[in-house]
């Protein structure tokens, strides 16, 4: 698979023209580190913690930590990065690993509980 | 069903409570005029890696034989008082975009399908895929102007959809007829949970 030969080949690198450019913030990487798959709707918390040693910064996970001083849903803040959400995926890995970051997974494992149903329907009926 | 550990951790740092739903249908049935009607809309970028084989399923070795697909959606977003931000995300209408189904599926409240009754057959395949993962889903017939009128009944039979599913008719254009169509759907997924439940205990 990784060694293909033929037509496939001339679309990678520079040739594939920017469809690939989101992921150059990543270093090409396409899944976090640490491998949990983040929901859109889970929340991103700062945790305040300092950079740690040997964590490469680079400008986008400092812009995630301005946007997630206050709890901030995975894809509020992927809107606001304009980045693909697969990207910014990648870097809250990142910024989870080195314990910049906390998830808060949205609760609705495996599904939604009545109590936040009930919280919808009040919801939407008062609008 | 079991409490969430961080539950007093969330209060501490008023993390809002968080729920999607999710708006299905074929292209052109209104889809963004139904997110739009009620709620704030804003762009969401996704930019996927696909691999010519394994569609949805990622794997960081064949990244040399990926190629990527842009994706360019909008969302819904409706904040509560109650601290609950409400998320309508209409799925990707194309087949290819699949991938992102299953991601958005996962932990759904539940599914509109809307359907467009001179073009019907389009939310048939919305109406497999919720079917086959057991996302509990109510129709929404957007009624266009100019378009066949049909009674539910009707609909039913030729969705071949059992009793218990809801069909409501809507104007995904006015906001109170979506809100109707959002609460019959947050009412049937509440009293399917019920019903599973007592059948359980």
């Amino acid at each position: 698979m990784t060694s293909r030969d033929g037509d496939a080949d001339r679309w990678l690198d520079r040739d594939a023209g920017p469809v690939v450019r989101p992921y150059a913030v990543t270093k090409g990487r396409t899944l976090p580190s640490g491998g949990a798959l983040l929901g859109l709707i889970d929340i991103v918390v700062g945790t305040g913690e300092r950079t740690s040693d040997g964590f490469w910064q680079g400008p986008e996970h400092r812009r995630i930590m301005s946007l997630c001083r206050r709890p901030i849903p995975v894809v509020d803040l992927t809107s606001e990065m304009d980045l693909p959400v697969g990207v910014v995926r990648v870097l809250l890995g990142d910024l989870t690993e080195a314990g910049m970051v906390r998830i808060i997974p949205a609760q609705q494992e495996p599904e939604p509980d009545q109590r936040l149903l009930r919280m919808v329907l009040d919801g939407l009926e008062s609008l | 069903m079991a409490l969430n550990p961080s539950d007093d951790a969330l209060a501490e740092l008023s993390v809002p409570s968080t729920a999607k739903i999710l708006i299905a249908g074929g292209f052109g049935v209104g889809k963004t005029t139904l997110v739009g009607s009620i709620s704030e809309i804003r762009p969401l970028r996704t930019e996927e890696p696909l691999t010519d084989r394994s569609v949805g399923i990622d794997d960081t070795q064949g990244v040399h034989a990926k190629t990527t697909t842009t994706v360019a959606m909008d969302f819904g977003r409706i904040s509560f008082p109650s601290k609950l931000v409400l998320y309508l995300f209409g799925t990707p209408g194309q087949e290819r975009f699949w991938f992102m189904w299953d991601d958005l599926a996962i932990g759904a409240v539940g599914a509109v399908v809307m359907a467009d009754t001179r073009r019907i057959s389009d939310c048939f395949s919305s109406i497999d895929y919720f079917e086959r993962k057991g996302t509990p889903f109510i129709i929404a017939v957007n009624c266009f102007d100019g378009a066949p009128r049909f009674q539910a009944n009707d609909i039913r039979i030729v969705l071949t959809l059992g009793p218990e599913v809801p069909i409501v008719m809507c104007d995904a254009r006015l906001r109170d007829s979506v809100k109707h169509v959002l609460v019959s759907l947050v009412r049937y997924v509440m009293s399917t949970k019920s019903s599973s439940q007592a059948r359980l205990a």
